[in-house]
C-alpha cells in the first residue's frame, strides 16, 4: 500500500484558498493504486494534473510511476500526454456560482460545477482527446448526478475514447466514481 | 523547479497568443547545478516528447553546448549523460521567461515560475 502524501506542512488557513483533500481525493488515490499495473505498463513519461489543489494527487502518482509530472496547462503537448488526472468541480450548483467562483478565484471554484455539475468538466472533456498520447490514460472524478453513462457515451461518440469505472464509493451523500478513458482497444 | 525539461513543455497561454509562443525566452537568469539520479530508460522515453531545436538553443543560451543540433540515431552513453545534465540538472533559480510572440513576462522566484495570468489575459 502506498501511503497518502504527508500534508502536515499545510495549515488550516491554507485550506481557505485551496481544496483540502477529502473523500473524493482519497478515492482517486485508491483508484490510481488499483490501476497501478496498467499505469506502469503504459510506460508513461508525461503526466498532467488539471486543478492540482494541494498537490496531493500529483505527489501520490509520482510514487507509482516514478517519473516527471507537470501541473501546468501545456498546449505544446498535443498528443503527448501519457496520464491526465482531473478531479473537477463536480457539484451541481447555479450557473452564477460557477461564474463567480471562477472569476474571483475563490475556494468555491474547487466544487461549483453549475448545471448537472458539468459546466467546468465539459470544457475540459472537449480538449482531452487532443492532449492524450496514443497509449494515454485519463482519470476523471465524477458524481452520480453528473450522469456518468452520458459522459462515457459522449466521449466514445465524439472522440472515440472508451471508458471503464475503476472504483466507486459512497461518501456521505456523494456517490463518487473514478472513470478511466483511453483510446479504443486499450482497456483490459 | 524550472529545469529545461519543464521549460521545453511550456508555451505562452495568454489570451489570443497561439502562434510563435514557444519557446519562452530566458532573461536575467541565475542558474544552479544540482545532481539528479540518472535513468537511461526515462531519457529514451522522453526523447520523442521533446522539441529538440528549442532544447539545444536554450541550453546554448545557458552556456551548455554539449548537445548536437540533430537528435542522434545512436543513443550512446555520452549523449545520454549530456542529455541528462541539460534536462534535469540545470536549475533556473531566478530571472524570467518572455513570450517571443506577445511579450508576456513570466517571472521566476526561488526556482518557482509564476505562470498565472491576470484575469483580462485569460483566453
Amino acid at each position: 500500500m502506498i501511503p497518502t502524501p504527508d500534508l502536515s506542512h499545510l495549515k488550516k488557513q491554507d485550506y481557505d484558498q485551496i481544496y483540502e483533500p477529502a473523500e473524493d481525493t482519497f478515492l482517486l488515490l485508491d483508484a490510481l493504486e488499483e490501476d497501478g499495473e496498467n499505469l506502469k505498463a503504459s510506460n508513461p513519461s508525461i503526466c498532467l494534473e488539471v486543478g492540482s489543489g494541494s498537490g496531493c494527487v500529483t505527489s501520490f502518482i509520482s510514487k507509482i510511476i516514478g517519473t516527471a509530472v507537470h501541473t501546468a496547462i501545456v498546449q505544446r503537448l498535443s498528443g503527448k500526454v501519457d496520464v491526465i488526472l482531473f478531479n473537477p468541480p463536480y457539484v451541481p450548483t447555479s450557473e452564477e456560482e460557477v461564474i463567480e467562483a471562477q472569476k474571483y478565484g475563490n475556494i468555491g471554484g474547487a466544487w461549483a460545477g453549475g448545471a448537472d455539475g458539468m459546466q467546468v468538466t465539459d470544457v475540459f472533456l472537449g480538449r482531452v482527446e487532443r492532449l492524450l498520447s496514443p497509449s494515454g490514460r485519463f482519470y476523471l472524478v465524477a458524481l452520480k448526478e453528473n450522469n456518468i453513462p452520458k459522459i462515457c457515451k459522449d466521449m466514445a461518440d465524439k472522440y472515440g475514447l472508451e471508458s471503464k469505472i475503476v472504483l466507486q464509493r459512497r461518501a456521505g451523500r456523494e456517490h463518487l466514481f473514478i472513470i478511466c478513458f483511453t483510446r479504443m482497444g486499450l482497456q483490459d | 523547479m524550472v529545469r529545461l525539461i519543464t521549460h521545453n513543455v511550456l508555451a505562452c497561454h495568454a489570451k489570443n497568443c497561439n502562434t510563435n509562443n514557444f519557446p519562452l525566452q530566458f532573461k536575467d537568469v541565475k542558474v544552479e547545478h544540482r545532481e539528479a539520479e540518472f535513468n537511461a530508460d526515462f531519457l529514451k522515453g522522453f526523447l520523442p516528447k521533446l522539441e529538440w531545436k528549442a532544447l539545444v538553443d536554450t541550453a546554448k543560451e545557458l552556456g551548455d553546448t554539449s548537445l548536437p543540433d540533430e537528435q542522434p540515431e545512436m543513443l550512446d552513453d555520452e549523449f545520454l549523460q549530456n542529455l541528462h545534465h541539460v534536462l534535469l540538472e540545470i536549475h533556473v533559480e531566478e530571472g524570467s521567461m518572455t513570450c517571443p510572440n506577445c511579450g508576456h513576462v513570466y517571472p521566476i522566484f526561488n526556482g518557482i515560475p509564476n505562470m498565472l495570468l491576470a484575469e483580462h489575459e485569460i483566453g
